[in-house]
């Protein structure tokens, strides 16, 4: 059964803040729940259902809740990385569509920024009874070189140059030179991205992502409330989710989830990725990018990189505008969990409210895709297709 | 030359890996493998990851392999070589790439296992040119 239109997004709040060392964690989800409730004209009352993942402080939603005055009778704290919020719009608008729930409150935040947290480099340990832990934790996983295994990988199957995977870079720094609240506005070249210091061969510096504090929040509702509330609310019309591991050591790392949730949000849409006039890609890493660009079917399997070259990702230049905030690399990347962000853009985009210098003319037709846990090993990937009122 | 003053730390070892690691201690490289479908898996784990059986088994691996994929980790106290060897055996393991020159590594280059000491003298498998 299609969901399509069944659930609306009626707000939707990134927090403008990049460095929060006088804010706490539980201060922040409450800010930008506050933000999107009011983007919404909703009341913190009003809300049925709470979704949170990890970046949440205590134990699932209880002591989020509890902060916010929340009574929730329907709850969500599926954790997939930085995916999470792009899975939980989907699960708002199954419990939605079932009659579970009628306005779903989404919140994100962290402060990897104030807390110093080397989040791309320092291997991070998820326990000793994690049962890939053994094996994994003492080579020094990190989240910067498993991406760059990724890339390394796609390099050598399919000609990829770090060239290419540079102009991902440069076409968020083009947009992200327009938003006032981005943690990077210089617009940077090809040659300053692979002239950037070497993180983790092939990834340069500045293929990497922003370490930045914040959060976002995103308000799910019926149909019946979308329209109470006047016209401003974007539809959800598809929606998919996957998982991708290393599969017994059958191993291929020159795709992600995305083959799969991608397809499923198409489908459930009855839409091709030709519809599209605008994409929030997770841009964890310019690699991130290229190949969720193939996976969701932007391209072939292995073209990615001649895709996203030449500016094919600017808006107002190229065939696929993306992350017109400025996304991971330029913008911000709070509790260093992309897909809040995605959408929060995506919605900009639909209204016609982002900024003038990089609005897509009649973006009807809008898609935000994130990957969390890391290409290099197991992930979750989410598709959200989401479209005008009219769509 | 590869970090031969990196701090490994020791991995945690359980019923469910610990002749794994007894074997390593031994410059034995063991590999899991399902009785039931036939295929070698990794991580090695008691219930096949392919067809479900629960009647694995270890086996004497051949140490061999060739690199699927790998990375230098420049932004480190000591650099280091990750990387996906895929064994002889089948699967592709994530190991470190070690006794070899960082610059010269090459997807596909054949390697073979050898031991590192982890901070409490467990011996942990890694992989040098062959």
């Amino acid at each position: 059964m299609s969901l399509r239109g069944k659930a609306f997004i009626a707000g939707s709040y990134e927090h403008p803040t990049r460095n929060a060392p006088d804010k706490t964690l539980a201060q922040l989800h409450a800010e930008v729940a506050r933000g999107a409730l009011a983007d919404a004209g909703l009341e913190m009352s009003d809300v049925d259902a709470y979704y949170c993942a990890g970046d949440a402080p205590g134990l699932g939603p209880f002591s989020m809740a509890e902060y916010m005055g929340l009574k929730p009778t329907h709850v969500d704290t599926t954790d997939t990385g930085g995916s999470s919020y792009i899975i939980h719009v989907g699960h708002a608008l199954q419990a939605i569509a079932s009659g579970k729930a009628r306005i779903a409150l989404i919140t994100l935040a962290g402060k990897p920024r104030s807390a110093g947290q080397a989040t791309g480099t320092a291997p991070r340990d998820y326990g000793a009874d994690t049962p890939d832990v053994p094996f994994e934790r003492v080579y020094g996983p990190a989240t910067a070189n498993m991406y760059a295994m990724a890339a390394m990988r796609h390099m050598y199957e399919f000609g990829t140059t770090s060239k290419q995977l540079a102009w991902v870079k440069v076409a968020a720094s083009q947009h992200a030179q327009h938003n006032e609240h981005a943690m990077l506005r210089n617009v940077v070249t090809v040659e300053e991205v692979v002239d950037s210091p070497m993180i983790a061969d092939p990834l340069h510096r500045l293929d990497c992502c922003v370490i930045s504090d914040g959060g976002g929040a995103l308000v799910v509702v019926a149909p019946e409330v979308a329209k109470s509330l006047g016209g401003r609310a974007v539809k959800i019309l598809g929606h998919g989710e996957a998982l991708k591991h290393l599969n017994g050591g059958k191993i291929d790392l020159t795709y992600t989830g995305g083959r799969i949730s991608g397809t499923r949000a198409f489908e459930e849409a009855g839409l091709a990725p030709a519809d599209i006039k605008y994409a929030s890609i997770y841009d964890s890493f310019t690699i991130t990018v290229v190949e969720q660009i193939e996976d969701l079917g932007f391209c072939e399997h292995g073209k990615g990189g001649t895709f996203v070259a030449d500016g094919n990702l600017i808006s107002g230049v190229g065939k696929l505008p993306f992350n017109t905030d400025g996304g991971g690399l330029c913008n911000n990347h709070p509790a260093n969990r992309g897909g809040m962000t995605k959408v929060i853009e995506a919605v900009r985009q639909l209204r016609g409210e982002a900024h003038p210098a990089v609005q897509v003319r009649n973006c009807d037709l809008a898609v935000a895709h994130g990957t969390g846990g890391s290409i290099g090993t197991r992930m979750g990937s989410s598709t959200v297709i989401l479209g005008r009122a009219d769509a | 030359m590869s970090g031969e003053e990196r701090v490994l730390p020791a991995p945690p070892v359980n019923p469910e890996n610990e002749a794994f690691f007894k074997a390593a201690n031994e410059g034995r490289y063991l590999v899991k493998k399902c009785r039931a479908c036939g295929e070698a898996h990794y991580y090695p784990r008691t219930v096949c990851p392919f067809c479900q059986s629960a009647d694995t088994e270890w086996v004497e691996g051949s140490g061999k392999g060739v690199i699927y994929t790998y990375s230098v980790m420049r932004r480190a106290p000591v650099p280091y070589a990750i990387a996906y060897v895929t064994l002889a055996e089948g699967p592709s393991v994530m190991t470190n790439l070690v006794d070899c020159d960082f610059d010269a590594l090459k997807i596909g280059q054949k390697v073979e296992v050898t031991f590192r000491k982890a901070d409490n003298g467990q011996a942990i498998p890694m992989f040098k040119p062959a």
